[in-house]
């Protein structure tokens, strides 16, 4: 078979449109043309049908080494890239080093020159430091997967969501989505930011005005303060998770002042539009963003997500992985 | 021992001098113009000048050179050298070396590692406050006997608004200037580039420029309440100098340099997040570019300096928030200068620019350098304004490359630098 393309799957990209994919790395969906975040969405679509085969596993990356690194603790995004790496039948090693461990003595180039000597062909780095992934990407010869840097970027994050509205709206271009949140120290926003509007669709920001400042008005999205306004004319609502730690009480004064005036609540969510999407990154704290009855709701898609995840994070292994290499 | 530098235009600000002429440098000391005239004369060398500016030995008044301490990343040996490859006889080091620079053993272990190694004049500077620590100060008075030039937490600010009054109140005693980066560190907080789109997009801490205005803006209150001159280093925002401005308006004694990157760069220049665009304060804005070269075509601005902060590579090439502050300045900072102000901006003409260099440094900490007039020390800096070159990293005297200008094509550079009457460098 070839490499370039997933077999046996009815939607599947033609190779032509694959060979439109000439990069090693993702680093930034700022970096990405709206025809590059299409063909990874196109490829995601066609390996999307491998997890629901009874043998969920195709060899497009078979004999290759992927290297999970993960500087910052992460759950969700290792195992779905790790389940990735194995439904295309790469061999997964998962490293993770405490940001401590580091700052005692090896440094990221360090540890890039390693993981090289072990013969990695792809990293996964999720690291506290925005402009870590790229730090590696233009030192090392394997390719670099960006798991999200610091509150820079997280690319398959957005790419997911960007899947998820897509597969559910039929399009991304036309439709208002709205990111609630934490959206500065976000780097899931930051991302969306970019996929979304490079794709056409209208993007909103809400959130406390200390976390959502108006120098994001200057890409192209609106801000407000206000979440009522945006209810009744939103297609989808992101809700990010919203934290309270040391660094965040000059931001606000609470969680519970938060959900009051932010929260997706009941009372809430009934003004949405009927067929508005619900989405999370997760981990999702219930009762907080949004409503634990929300959060389970038909409108829901934040388990799609998950799933999602998956099929994306498999198209990025395997253009970045395999083109380059196979 | 006499040297004639001939026919060159001899700038000297001190003097109001701008005329083609000879300058005659006897013994280590600039001879008196009758000395020329005297056929008697004997000379030993005769340098042609003919098409190059005379100008006196050039003060940066804002340098790191790391010993003690850290002598991975340069050395007095090493700076002295970048210093007269960049065209200065005499330079002022900052105190946060390790130890810093807060006792006056420290200060006479420099002065004489300086006197055995260094090929320009060293000048030192005490911390104001114990281990740069902001919380007691350091023996000033000793300090001073020692020989230090001014006093500055440099790299730090001290925070305490009381504690910074009364370093002010003691420093006046001895006639010591107290110069201040100026930082309040709440409002900083972890912030690595300026607070503004850049940082909005790269999801860098953000460094706002409020957080060195509100401190050049309390400055000027001590400087008025104390009557202290107090000398804000390093100036990045057009805020700064707004306040400064309107400062020594109303005849506070309050001064302001201003670095050669905060003019020739903006925070856009981080979005490949290289190290080597990394300074404190951060890279700004065009409308503070425009802003501070206004403060130097007006008068606001009277210093410019280079923040020479050397680092080793493998310090520099880590994640961008991880990295130390600071570039090399020495090399290129004439030139850019000449390059952005006197060239391409048309801000100020040489003579001004000279005078940044010389004079008002010399007044600032009350140097005896800075000028030609006779039986001053030959220290000399003959410019070539128009000669183009390219800044090679690789061919700095330096022991560190850590320079975000490398590969840069400038207009003007010194082309040769005495001290005390002999060549410490020349192209």
């Amino acid at each position: 078979m070839s490499v370039r393309s997933p077999k046996s799957s009815a939607s599947t990209t033609d190779p032509q449109q694959n060979s439109a994919w000439k990069r090693k790395d993702l680093c930034a969906i700022q970096d990405l043309s709206p025809q590059e975040i299409t063909t990874i969405l196109d490829t995601a679509a066609a390996f999307k049908t491998v997890g629901t085969r009874e043998i969920k596993k195709v060899p497009a990356l078979r004999g290759k080494t992927m290297v999970n690194f993960f500087v910052e603790p992460s759950t969700r995004t290792r195992t779905s890239f790790e389940l990735a790496a194995h439904r295309l039948s790469a061999d997964v090693v998962n490293i993770s080093a405490t940001t401590s461990s580091l700052t005692k003595g090896e440094t990221l180039k360090d540890t890039a020159r390693n993981l090289e000597a072990l013969h990695a062909d792809i990293i996964v780095l999720r690291h506290s430091s925005a402009g870590a992934a790229q730090f590696l990407a233009e030192r090392l010869r394997a390719s670099v997967v960006n798991g999200g840097d610091g509150a820079h970027e997280h690319p398959t994050q957005a790419l997911l969501d960007t899947f998820t509205v897509r597969e559910k709206k039929g399009r991304v271009e036309g439709l208002h989505v709205a990111i609630i949140g934490d959206i500065l120290f976000s780097r899931v926003a930051r991302s969306n930011i970019h996929a979304l509007t490079k794709l056409g669709a209208k993007v909103t920001l809400v959130g406390p005005s200390t976390l959502v400042p108006r120098e994001f008005e200057k890409l192209g999205v609106q801000v407000t303060h206000d979440i009522e306004s945006i209810l009744p004319n939103a297609d989808v609502v992101n809700l990010l998770r919203i934290q309270h730690e040391r660094q965040r009480k000059e931001y606000f004064p609470s969680l519970g002042e938060y959900t009051s005036f932010f929260g997706l609540t009941k009372q809430r969510a009934a003004k949405l539009k009927p067929d508005c999407l619900i989405m999370h990154p997760g981990p999702i704290n219930r009762g907080v963003e949004i409503d634990s009855d929300v959060a389970d709701s038909n409108a829901s898609v934040i388990l799609d997500q998950v799933t999602n995840g998956l099929a994306v994070r498999m198209a990025v292994l395997y253009l970045c992985g395999g083109t380059r290499l196979g | 021992m006499s040297t004639l530098l001939k026919n060159g235009r001899i700038i000297d600000p001190a003097n109001r001098r701008d005329e083609i002429g000879d300058l005659l440098l006897v013994d280590g000391r600039i001879a008196d113009q009758s000395a020329i005239r005297n056929p008697q004369s004997a000379i030993d060398d005769t340098i042609d000048c003919t098409g190059l500016v005379i100008a006196p030995g050039l003060i940066d008044i804002h340098v790191h050179f790391r010993e003690p301490g850290q002598s991975a990343k340069e050395t007095i040996a090493t700076g002295s050298k970048a210093a007269a490859a960049g065209g200065f006889t005499t330079v002022v080091c900052m105190p946060n070396t390790s130890p810093s620079v807060d006792n006056p053993s420290v200060v006479t272990w420099i002065q004489e590692k300086a006197r055995a190694e260094a090929c320009v004049n060293i000048l030192v500077t005490g911390a104001i406050t114990k281990g740069i620590a902001g919380e007691e100060l350091a023996p000033i008075g000793s300090m001073y006997k020692a020989g230090i030039v001014a006093l500055t937490d440099d790299g730090h600010c001290v925070q305490n608004h009381e504690l910074m009054r009364r370093a002010l109140e003691y420093a006046r005693m001895f006639g010591l200037v107290v110069m201040d980066h100026c930082q309040d560190y709440n409002l900083v907080g972890k912030g690595v580039m300026h607070e503004g789109y850049w940082s909005t997009v790269l999801g860098l801490p953000g460094w706002p420029a409020l957080g060195e205005e509100i401190i050049v803006q309390r400055n000027a209150q001590l400087a008025e309440l104390t009557g202290s001159p107090i000398h804000c280093q390093h100036l990045s925002s057009g805020g700064s100098v707004r306040i400064l401005r309107e400062a020594r308006a109303r005849g506070i004694s309050l001064t302001g340099e201003i670095c050669p990157h905060h003019i020739a760069l903006t925070d856009e220049s981080i979005r490949g997040f290289d190290t080597n665009f990394k300074m404190n304060p951060p890279l700004r804005t065009q409308a503070d570019i425009d802003e501070l070269i206004g403060g130097i075509a007006d008068g606001t601005i009277t210093i410019l300096a280079s923040d020479h902060a050397p680092h080793c590579t493998y310090e520099k090439e880590v994640e961008f928030d991880m990295a130390p502050f600071g570039i090399l300045g020495l090399e290129t900072e004439l030139s850019l200068f000449l390059d952005i102000l006197v060239h391409k901006r048309k801000a100020i003409d040489l003579s001004r620019l000279i005078e940044l260099y010389t004079s008002n440094p010399a007044k600032l900490l009350g140097l005896e350098s800075g000028t030609l007039s006779p039986g001053a020390a030959a220290d000399v800096t003959i410019i070539d304004p128009g000669l183009e070159w390219k800044v090679d990293k690789e061919a700095s005297a330096s022991r560190s490359r850590n320079t975000p200008f490398h590969g840069w094509e400038l207009k003007g550079r010194a082309v040769r630098t005495i001290v005390g009457g002999k060549t410490a460098w020349a192209v």
